[in-house]
């Protein structure tokens, strides 16, 4: 019984710790961002106002916010969980735009079925074709040995040529540089059709969708014969082989898994938000910034859920900022400045060491007194 | 050890990533607009601002010479412009949305934005809209379009006029068929004064990538053109750093661009008057009479036509060039805007 | 002996976070003995040279060399002051010759390039002076781990070193080569140097030792004349309380064979053949040790019985059913427990908790699993009563592995692999890097193992864990079993000559 107590309580404190110390550090980071606001010659007072104001002000604010919320959350888990099997799935940016070509496909191509079943179909082969492209950099990391950084930035690429193709010749509508638009049967359901106060913005069930794919993210690690498996490969190979785990069998699985993540969240901006695919001029950012809010996130499923709303804001607040006259490039490098912060840890590090310091001081006094 | 810095490589890595991803306009080349606007403390001034595309400020074309006509109208009537500029493609709905609630009119600078204006100009009503190079037919936003194909013409007379190897190339964007009118256009004006020149047509695919602009233009330099027309946005700066570096000559769009040239390169630029579109505008909201409606700019509303800014277009040449406006002005030469209208264009000598 | 004290250490106390490594340290080394520093793994033995070498600053304490109190900001100042070191790993460079590793950084010169000449024939007179034998011009990559360690020692003694401080030098030796050691030793004392030896090993202070200083949780415990004492005593003094260093092991008629290895062959990570045609058998209620200097091909045989890489040839019959090339799943549901040699690549995942590692290899267990997922309470539970039964010396199971002392973390793993009661245990270097403590407690339960009638296979560097423990010892030689000797008929000296490839007939 005192045992269970005292373990509650050390986890209760590595927690509090676990969150203190990235809030310190998005604290710290507003600082040093409002000081660059004021070298650039403008109130860093005024555009944070704006930056909380355009992201959190308002329930349709707050709606658009989660509108850039929700394909974070996937994209970050996709890389989160790759690394919990100690992969660096680049590739969630190519998951990414496959599924979404994939959902416009489904969502223009299948018609005549009820709007609940079309919506799940889409979002369904958009992450399972998210997936096979995840897949296929496990597979040739578990059979070839090759590195899969490497690999998901060549997929990247293809990716994005080959949704390209697609757009313009496959699923083109005509003299534009777009598909053509899914059914209204696969649109997800927007809050503001039932929901007043989210008039004016574009949120919809993605956002729950992307919830719930985290709790399920979150339980399939940490929970599971699955999980620990994938846990214990990331952690260390060898001792997973020893311990009669099939490393590359779970290394593809955690690829497909991942990429499963990006697939659906591409699948979601479609049937959410664009109904359609661009021609691309370049990457869509999403992918890569699943990058950072994995790091930011710690790889920790519910991390990312925080995480991912961090950035949301730091995205929707932007533009906001630049409305007040920041420009645009120091919005950036705000952004730039609160990732690194939370990212490199450095917070924790200096407290740590000082407290170490401490210790070490109190010690050597106690020697000195015996 | 090995693990902080591989998590440090990793770090650096998905930084430069998101930062890289986040701001994919090269800088800018003017200092960045002024910090915010002083409240216009009489009367409550009809105010206006833009959103800019993934290009952003700092392309030296599209969004560039858009801001600069709001600016115009801006110190005219003494309204500070407000400009925001997008990373994403998926930004574009709700930063029209979001600048709508600040000002009065919410310019939207690129045919990209189609969708996206759509979607918020039926959102917001009772707001007013504007945009550019695309037709939106709804009741609160004004339409502003060029005939690209008018100017690309004159360009074309002035790249005939001048090449001496008889190849004169064309380095497109996207293959649209708003791009094809810029192609066309400009081909009939080579053939109107040099009916044997050969012609190099190729597409980058992308507008904003300027690495691919010099590679095209890279590529034709090899097949032996002497004068580049581009129509490819961000990407006809590499076309003009090609021409820098190889010694042929350039031809900008959207905008005077021979201050992109180091070696004035720039032979001359088919210039769409996008400042003139901002600024007609900006005037209709500020003077009141704002309608719905489409304005297709062509040479003789002086929505489009050519500069030289770096004074390489002899005056034999600029002779023969104005000879060719007025046609079109006088609607004696009808400018094809169509691979098919081209063909069955017939060369006009004008002496 | 003459009595002049070269290195004094006076209260010298160092800390670390988290620990004193010494504290209010004394001691003094006279000129021309072979000084012993004996203590456990963590006694603070190293932490005390590495203070002397100038690696670390002491928080207190002075140091008098040759009677001159000094500060030894860095090697090089001890350098200067004629105190060598050589570390337990070797920080020789492998692709240059021994002559060139024995002058870098302080090469001869001829002009600005170096003289390798003169490097040779300094190398050269240098071997002839301390009778240590080494060829200058043989390249590290090609020459034995003992000629590796005369290596080091000449590089000490060139750069005019005449205090030598050796920091377990025996970890890597062959028996005849820790003899060679030994006389090595006694000739440099003999042209008046001096020497101070870190170890944890027993016999070594006893055979090679003037004095011994023993140390214990960062304080010295005693400075005593090693003829005047005996292992017994030590072993007390250095562990803290009585040790029984005898393996109490009754004699037991074994029974049929467990595991048979017929004609095994397997490779190495470079291709070559690494294990050439192995037979041999391990009957229930047997220890059978494998003895060898490492890299005879000992890591090679046990992943392939164990799974962990593919045979070439060959079969595995385990209880007379065929387990070859099974994998390391099927081998560990057909009855296999494996205590792995690097119990941090293989053994743990050192960042799981306890408990999650406490089910590893058994985790897809009936008892491990929930309705839904995997039911942590009984994992927790579970791992609660290894930790309880093995002693494993934890706050609680849900830390994780790394923060365990080496003796701990390998007492989780004999605890899983041991509870799993296997029908064959396949026990690889159980001991290493434990101090006696750990070490009298895991060769317990290897006994117990075999008195319950199950298989042992033991693989050990460590001949006298070999010859402690086994029933039967089968001697291990460049990939083949060369010799499989009664445990009774076996002698350090016989099984020496095995494992450095030559025959017994040779001998008589």
């Amino acid at each position: 019984m005192e045992n269970k107590v005292s373990e509650f309580k050390a986890r209760l404190q590595q927690n509090t710790k676990a969150i203190a110390y990235p809030l310190i550090a998005i604290l710290l980071s507003f600082i040093v961002g409002g000081i660059i606001v004021a070298a650039f010659g403008n109130d860093p007072i005024v555009a944070y106002t704006a930056m909380f104001k355009g992201s959190l002000g308002s329930w349709s604010n707050f709606g658009e916010t989660l509108v850039s919320v929700t394909p974070l959350i996937l994209t970050g888990l996709s890389v989160a969980f790759a690394f919990r099997c100690g992969l660096f799935n680049i590739g969630a940016e190519g998951q990414f735009i496959i599924g979404s070509v994939a959902a416009v496909w489904a969502g223009w191509a299948i018609k005549g079925i009820p709007a609940l079943l079309h919506v799940l179909l889409v979002l369904l082969i958009g992450a399972a074709v998210g997936g096979i492209w995840g897949g296929v950099v496990g597979w040739l990391k578990a059979k070839v040995g090759s590195h899969e950084v490497i690999n998901s930035i060549m997929m990247n690429y293809i990716a994005m040529y080959f949704s390209n193709y697609i757009v313009m010749n496959l699923l083109n509508e005509p003299d534009k540089a777009f598909s053509h638009a899914i059914a209204d049967t696969a649109k997800l359901w927007r809050f503001a059709e039932t929901i007043t106060v989210f008039k004016g913005s574009r949120v919809h069930m993605g956002i729950v969708v992307a919830l719930i794919v985290a709790v399920f993210a979150y339980y399939l690690l940490n929970k599971t014969v699955r999980g620990y498996e994938i846990r214990a490969v990331g952690f260390n190979p060898y001792a997973a082989e020893y311990g009669g785990i099939n490393v590359p069998r779970n290394v593809v699985l955690a690829m497909f898994i991942s990429g499963v993540f990006a697939g659906l969240a591409g699948a979601i901006m479609v049937t959410g938000i664009q109904f359609r695919v661009n021609n691309l001029f370049g990457f869509t950012g999403y992918g890569l910034d699943g990058i950072a809010v994995a790091l930011v996130g710690n790889n920790h499923p519910i991390g990312v859920i925080l995480s991912a709303f961090l950035f949301g804001v730091l995205q929707k607040g932007g533009p906001m900022m630049q409305l007040k006259g920041v420009p645009k490039e120091v919005v950036g490098i705000i952004q730039g400045i609160i990732i690194l912060f939370v990212a490199v840890n450095f917070i924790k590090v200096m407290i740590e060491r000082y407290s170490e310091k401490q210790k070490i001081k109190k010690g050597s006094v106690e020697g000195e007194g015996k | 050890m090995k693990k902080s810095l591989a998590l440090l490589l990793v770090l650096v890595m998905a930084m430069s990533l998101f930062v890289g991803c986040a701001q994919p306009a090269p800088a800018p080349a003017e200092p960045t607009p002024a910090p915010a606007p002083a409240e216009p403390a009489k009367e409550p001034a009809k105010t206006f601002g833009m959103v800019t595309d993934t290009g952003g400020l700092g392309d030296k074309s599209f969004n560039d010479s858009a801001w600069e006509g709001l600016q115009k109208a801006g110190t005219e009537f003494g309204v500070e412009p407000v400009v925001l500029q997008s990373t994403k493609q998926e930004d574009y709905e709700p930063n029209l949305g979001n600048m709508s609630q600040q000002v009065d009119l919410t310019v939207g600078v690129g045919f990209l934005f189609e969708n996206a204006m759509k979607a918020v100009a039926e959102q917001y009503p009772d707001k007013k809209f504007g945009i550019v190079d695309m037709v939106v037919e709804m009741p609160n936003v004004m339409s502003v379009v060029f005939k690209e194909h008018e100017g690309s013409f004159l360009v074309g007379v002035i790249a005939g006029l001048t090449t001496k190897s008889n190849v004169i190339g064309f380095v497109g964007g996207m293959e649209l068929p708003l791009i094809k009118k810029f192609e066309a256009g400009f081909r009939a004006g080579v053939l109107s004064v040099k009916p044997d020149a050969k012609i190099l047509v190729n597409y980058t695919g992308v507008f904003d990538n300027p690495d691919k602009g010099k590679e095209v233009a890279l590529a034709q330099f090899a097949n032996k053109a002497d004068v580049i027309y581009h129509a490819s946005g961000a990407c006809g700066i590499g076309v003009i750093q090609a021409a820098d570096e190889k010694n042929f000559w350039a031809i900008g769009v959207d905008q005077d661009q021979s201050a992109v040239s180091t070696k004035n390169k720039v032979l001359a630029s088919m210039i769409k008057r996008v400042d003139t579109a901002t600024y007609t505008m900006a005037k209709a909201i500020v003077d009141g009479n704002f309608e719905s409606k489409i304005l297709d700019l062509g040479v003789k509303e002086e929505g489009v036509g050519y500069s030289d800014g770096g004074n390489n277009v002899s005056a034999e040449v600029k002779a023969v060039v104005e000879k060719y406006k007025q046609a079109i002005i006088d609607g004696t030469i009808v400018v094809p805007t169509t691979e098919e209208e081209l063909k069955a264009f017939k060369p006009v000598t004008l002496q | 002996m003459k009595l002049s004290t070269v290195i004094e250490m006076k209260g010298i106390s160092k800390s670390f976070p988290g620990i004193k490594a010494n504290d209010n340290i004394n001691l003094s080394v006279e000129k021309g003995e072979i000084h012993v520093l004996l203590g456990e793994n963590g006694a603070g033995k190293s932490t005390l040279m590495n203070i002397l070498y100038g690696l670390y600053q002491p928080d207190e304490g002075q140091i008098y060399v040759k009677e001159k109190a000094i500060r030894i900001s860095n090697p090089n100042i001890a350098i200067t002051l004629g105190i060598g070191m050589v570390h337990q790993h070797f920080m020789l460079v492998q692709p240059f010759t021994v002559a060139e590793n024995i002058v870098l950084g302080s090469e001869p010169k001829k002009g600005t390039s170096l003289d390798l000449d003169k490097a040779v024939k300094d190398v050269e007179e240098l071997s002839k002076k301390y009778e240590l034998k080494v060829d200058p011009n043989s390249l590290i990559s090609d020459i034995s781990v003992g000629m590796q360690q005369r290596v080091e020692i000449l590089k000490t003694l060139y750069r005019g070193a005449d205090i030598l401080i050796l920091d377990e030098p025996t970890a890597v030796l062959t028996p005849q080569e820790i003899e060679e050691l030994g006389i090595i030793l006694k000739s440099l004392v003999n042209q008046g140097k001096t020497i101070i030896l870190i170890t944890h090993k027993l016999k070594e202070v006893m055979a090679m030792s003037d004095r011994v200083t023993i140390i214990r949780r960062g304080k010295v415990i005693d400075t005593l004349h090693t003829k005047d004492t005996n292992i017994d005593e030590l072993a007390e003094k250095m562990v803290g309380r009585k040790v029984n260093l005898q393996v109490e092991k009754s004699d037991k008629q074994a029974a049929s064979p467990v595991l048979e290895v017929k004609g095994l062959k397997a490779l190495d990570t470079r291709g070559l053949e690494a294990v050439k045609g192995v037979d041999f058998e391990v009957r229930g209620g047997e220890i059978l040790g494998i003895a060898g200097v490492d890299g005879n091909g000992q890591t090679q045989l046990l992943q392939a019985l164990t799974g962990l890489q593919k045979p070439t040839a060959g079969e595995v019959l385990l209880n007379g059913k065929e387990i070859t090339a099974l994998p390391p799943r099927d081998v560990i549901e057909s009855g296999v427990g494996h205590i792995p040699e690097d119990r941090h690549k293989r053994g743990l995942v050192l960042n799981f908790s306890l408990a999650e590692n406490a089910i590893l290899g058994s985790h897809r267990n009936k008892n491990f699993r929930g309705r839904f997922g995997m039911n942590y309470p009984k994992i927790r539970e579970h791992a609660r009563r290894l930790i309880h039964d093995f002693d494993v010396r934890t706050p609680n199971e849900n830390v994780e592995a790394r923060s365990l002392s080496g003796g701990n973390q390998q007492k989780m793993i004999i605890a899983r692999e041991v509870d799993r009661d296997p029908g064959l245990c396949i026990a690889a270097q159980p001991t290493r890097g434990l101090d006696v403590g750990a070490i009298e407690f895991v060769h317990k339960r290897l006994v117990e193992l075999r008195d319950s009638g199950k298989a042992v296979l033991l693989v050990s560097l460590e001949l006298d864990e070999i010859m402690s423990l086994s029933d039967r010892i089968a001697v291990m030689y460049d990939g083949k079993i060369v010799a499989i000797v009664d445990a009774k008929d076996a002698t350090e000296k016989k099984l020496g000559i095995l494992m450095a490839g030559g025959s017994l007939q040779d001998e008589k």
